[in-house]
C-alpha cells in the first residue's frame, strides 16, 4: 500500500488559498500528466472542487515529494501553501479517499455532488493514463463504499445542503419567500438545485444569465423563467431579490459599484447573493454595502455547521462503515501481496522435488509404476508438510498489518524471485486471481 | 387606587424588562411566553389604573406622570398589535425597557393637579392627548424596530451560525414593523400637533411659535417627516434609518422635557 495524498480543503485553507489552487476542468488532464511525470510517482489523480484540491498518488517507494509538485505546479512558495496542507499516507490516505467520496469530509456532510465530482476527476485521470491498477482499485472501492453509506445510513437523505441552507438564510432576510424573484448567474448544477429549493419555498419568478446564451435559455425553460443575455446582466440583476452566482470567471463579476447601482434602483431593498463560485463572483467590498447580503461557499459552511450536530449519529454510523471497509480493503491488498509469494514458494519447492526425482531416476534407472506412485506420494507429502506452516503464516499475515514483513522473510528464507515463475505457477496465479475476484463480488 | 394598579402593572412589566435583557443573549420560547403573559396582565392592571383616573371626573391624564403612564400603555398596545400580526415578541427588547421606565416614573407618586386652564375645552384636550400619544407610541415602536433592524443586519452580515437561530424575525419583517409604525404614527402626530395648536388658539388666542414646547414639537414632527420622505423616496433603512429614528426619538424626549420650560404647555405639577 504505497498511497500518498496531499491537499487542502475548506477546513484547512481559506477561500483565498483554494482560489489559487483551483484547477479548471479544461486543465485537469494536463495537470495529471504533469503529476505522473514527477519523480517517484507511479500513478496520480487530482480532485479539484470548490471545497478541495487533493492530489492522490501511488508511489514507487511509499512517498514522493508532493509538496514540491504543488509548489512547482501552482508557483506558490512553501510559506504560502504549506501551513494549509494536510498529508496522508497508506492506510490514512485510503481512509481519507473513502471519506471524501462518501461525502463525510464535505462542507455539507452527505451532499451528493462530491461523488460525481470525484468520479469525473477519476475519469479524466484514467483517460490520460495516470490512473492504472493501484489507484483504479482504490477508487473503484471508494465508489462502492460511498454507495454503501448512502444506502445504509441517512447521511445523504437529510434536506441539509447548500441549497436548503440558502433557503433558510433567504427566509432570515425576506421572511416569506412568496413572490420573490431569483437570478441565476452561470448555469450550473448546484445553482439549479438552489433555485429549485427557492422556487419550492414560494419564489415566483426566475431569471437566468449565462455566457452561453443557449444554456441560459435551456435552464430558464425548465423553470418557466426568463433568459437574460450575459451582457445585460447588470441592467437586469436588480430585478431579483436573490442572486445565485456560480460563474467560472477568474475575477469577481459583482463589484462595489454594481452593488451601489442595484441598491439605488431597488430603493435600498435588500439583495441576497449566494456566491457558490470559486474564485468568488462577489467582491468582498460589495458585500460590505448595507442592504447587500453575500454568502460565499465558506459562509454557507458556517451556516451549515449548526445542522451538523443533527446528523452526528448518522455520520458516526458512516464512519464505522468506513473503518470496516478500510480493513477489508487492506486485507484484500495484503492478500494480493501474499498470493504471488505462496505461488512462487509452491513453484520453488515443486522445482526442487522434480529435480530430485529426476536425479533418482537417473541413478536408479526407470521405475515401475508402483515405485513411481510411491516416490510421487512420498515427495509430495514431505513438501506439503514443509509448506504447511509458511503458507498458514502468510495467510494469517495477510489479514494483519505486518504482511509485508512476513512476505519479505519468507522470500528471503526460500530465496524466491519473481522470475522463478514457470508455466505451472502462472496457471496457479490465474486461479488465485480469479478466486480473489470472486471473493470481491 | 390608580397608583396601586399602576404598581401592579409595573411589577408585571419588570418581567418584560428582564426578558428584554435575556433575549439579547439567548433564545427561550418559554421565557418569551412568560414575558408575553406578564405584559398582558400588566396591561390589564394598567388599563384599570387609567380608567380609574378617567372616572375620577377630570382629565387628570394631563399631568406629566399620567401622560407617561398613558404613553406606556399606548406603546404596549402597539406591541400587542404587532404581536397579533407578526407573532414576534422581539420588539419587546426595545419596547419593554421604555415602557418599564415610563411606568416606573409614573408610579412613583400621584400628581393630582390638572391643566386647569384647558378644562373648558375638554374635547379638544382629549383629542390632542390621544392623538399625540398614539403618535409618540408609534415613534417608540419604529425606533425599536430600526434598532432591531440594525441588530439583525449585523448578525446576518457577521455570518455567524447563530444568525439562523436568533430570536429576531426576518429582516424584512422588522422593516415592515418599523415602516408601518412610521406610516401609522405620522398622521396621528400631525393631527395631534394641529389639535394642540387649535387648543392653544382657543385658550390664548394665538400660537406662540417661539415657545420651546411648540418649536421642539414641530422639530420632532419635521424629523418624523424626513423619516417618512426618505423612506418613501429612497427606501432608507438600516443604519441611516436608525440614525434618523434615534434623532426623532431624542427630539421627542427633548420636546417632552420642554414641558418644564414651556409657558403655554405647563402642567400644573411641574
Amino acid at each position: 500500500m504505497r498511497y500518498h495524498l496531499i491537499g487542502v480543503n475548506h477546513r484547512s485553507a481559506p477561500l483565498e488559498v483554494r482560489e489559487r489552487l483551483a484547477i479548471p476542468d479544461s486543465r485537469l488532464a494536463d495537470a495529471c500528466r504533469d503529476l505522473t511525470a514527477h519523480p517517484g510517482i507511479e500513478e496520480g489523480m487530482i480532485i479539484s472542487t470548490c471545497n478541495r484540491v487533493e492530489v492522490v498518488t501511488h508511489t514507487s517507494n511509499g512517498s514522493a515529494d508532493l509538496r514540491g509538485f504543488l509548489h512547482e505546479h501552482f508557483q506558490l512558495t512553501a510559506e504560502d501553501l504549506d501551513p494549509h496542507l494536510y498529508e496522508f499516507r497508506e492506510k490514512d490516505a485510503v481512509r481519507h479517499v473513502f471519506r471524501v467520496a462518501a461525502s463525510l469530509d464535505s462542507m455539507v456532510v452527505g451532499e451528493a455532488q462530491i461523488l460525481g465530482q470525484v468520479k469525473e476527476a477519476y475519469a479524466t485521470a484514467r483517460a490520460v493514463g495516470s490512473v492504472r491498477g493501484q489507484l483504479d482499485q482504490l477508487f473503484t472501492r471508494a465508489f462502492a463504499v460511498a454507495k454503501r453509506i448512502r444506502s445504509e445510513t441517512a447521511v445523504g437523505s437529510s434536506s441539509v445542503s447548500v441549497a436548503s441552507v440558502a433557503v433558510e438564510l433567504a427566509k432570515k432576510i425576506f421572511g416569506s419567500l412568496q413572490g420573490k424573484s431569483v437570478f441565476i448567474v452561470g448555469a450550473g448544477k448546484m445553482s439549479e438545485l438552489a433555485a429549485r429549493h427557492l422556487m419550492a419555498h414560494g419564489c415566483a419568478s426566475i431569471f437566468v444569465a449565462n455566457r452561453t446564451y443557449d444554456r441560459a435559455i435551456g435552464l430558464a425553460e425548465k423553470f418557466n423563467g426568463q433568459a437574460i443575455k450575459f451582457d445585460d446582466l447588470y441592467e437586469n440583476c436588480d430585478r431579483a431579490d436573490i442572486v445565485i452566482t456560480s460563474t467560472g470567471a477568474p475575477h469577481a463579476i459583482f463589484r462595489r459599484e454594481h452593488g451601489e447601482q442595484f441598491l439605488a434602483r431597488r430603493k435600498n431593498r435588500p439583495m441576497f447573493f449566494i456566491d457558490i463560485a470559486v474564485p468568488r463572483d462577489v467582491a468582498p467590498e460589495m458585500a460590505k454595502l448595507d442592504g447587500i447580503f453575500a454568502y460565499d461557499i465558506d459562509d454557507l459552511q458556517q451556516a451549515v455547521s449548526t445542522h451538523v450536530a443533527d446528523r452526528h449519529h448518522e455520520a458516526e454510523l458512516a464512519e464505522a462503515i468506513i473503518t470496516s471497509e478500510l480493513e477489508r480493503f487492506e486485507a484484500r491488498l495484503h492478500a494480493r501481496d501474499v498470493v504471488p509469494t505462496i505461488v512462487s514458494l509452491q513453484d520453488h519447492l515443486e522445482t526442487i522435488r522434480q529435480a530430485e526425482i529426476d536425479r533418482v531416476r537417473g541413478r536408479m534407472g526407470p521405475l515401475t509404476p508402483e515405485q513411481e506412485m510411491a516416490v510421487e506420494a512420498l515427495t509430495r507429502g514431505i513438501i506439503n508438510k514443509v509448506m504447511h506452516t509458511p503458507i498458514t503464516t502468510l495467510k494469517t499475515a495477510a489479514r494483519e498489518a505486518e504482511a509485508t514483513t512476513v512476505i519479505d522473510v519468507v522470500r528471503r528464507l526460500f530465496n524466491l524471485h519473481e522470475k522463478e515463475k514457470g508455466p505451472a505457477s502462472q496457471a496457479k496465479d490465474k486461479e488465485a486471481t480469479s478466486k480473489q475476484a470472486e471473493s470481491r463480488h | 387606587m390608580p397608583l396601586l394598579w399602576l404598581r401592579f402593572a409595573l411589577a408585571c412589566y419588570f418581567i418584560g424588562l428582564i426578558y428584554a435583557f435575556f433575549a439579547l443573549s439567548r433564545t427561550s420560547d418559554l421565557f418569551s411566553r412568560i414575558a408575553l403573559h406578564a405584559a398582558s396582565l400588566g396591561m390589564v392592571f394598567h388599563f384599570v389604573s387609567l380608567v380609574e383616573l378617567f372616572l375620577a371626573g377630570h382629565v387628570v391624564w394631563a399631568s406629566v406622570h399620567n401622560g407617561e403612564s398613558l404613553l406606556a400603555f399606548f406603546s404596549m398596545t402597539f406591541f400587542m398589535i404587532i404581536y397579533a400580526i407578526y407573532h414576534t415578541t422581539s420588539p419587546g427588547v426595545v419596547v419593554f425597557p421604555i415602557v418599564f421606565f415610563l411606568t416606573f416614573v409614573a408610579a412613583v407618586d400621584e400628581q393630582p393637579v390638572l391643566l386647569t386652564s384647558y378644562v373648558s375645552h375638554n374635547g379638544w384636550l382629549v383629542a390632542h392627548i390621544v392623538l399625540i400619544f398614539t403618535g409618540y407610541a408609534a415613534l417608540v415602536l419604529s425606533f425599536g424596530a430600526s434598532l432591531l433592524y440594525l441588530l439583525q443586519e449585523r448578525r446576518l452580515k457577521a455570518k455567524k451560525p447563530s444568525s439562523l437561530i436568533s430570536f429576531l424575525p426576518a429582516l424584512e419583517v422588522i422593516d415592515q414593523i418599523g415602516y408601518r409604525s412610521l406610516l401609522l404614527g405620522f398622521p396621528f402626530m400631525t393631527l395631534g400637533l394641529l389639535t394642540g395648536s387649535v387648543l392653544a388658539i382657543l385658550v390664548y388666542g394665538h400660537v406662540n411659535f417661539l415657545d420651546p414646547k411648540f418649536s421642539l414639537s414641530v422639530l420632532t414632527w419635521a424629523v418624523y417627516l424626513v423619516m417618512v420622505v426618505t423612506r418613501w423616496n429612497s427606501g432608507w433603512r438600516g443604519r441611516r434609518a436608525a440614525v434618523l429614528a434615534t434623532c426623532a426619538f431624542v427630539t421627542a424626549i427633548v420636546a417632552w422635557a420642554a414641558n418644564y420650560f414651556s409657558t403655554i404647555h405647563r402642567f400644573a405639577a411641574s
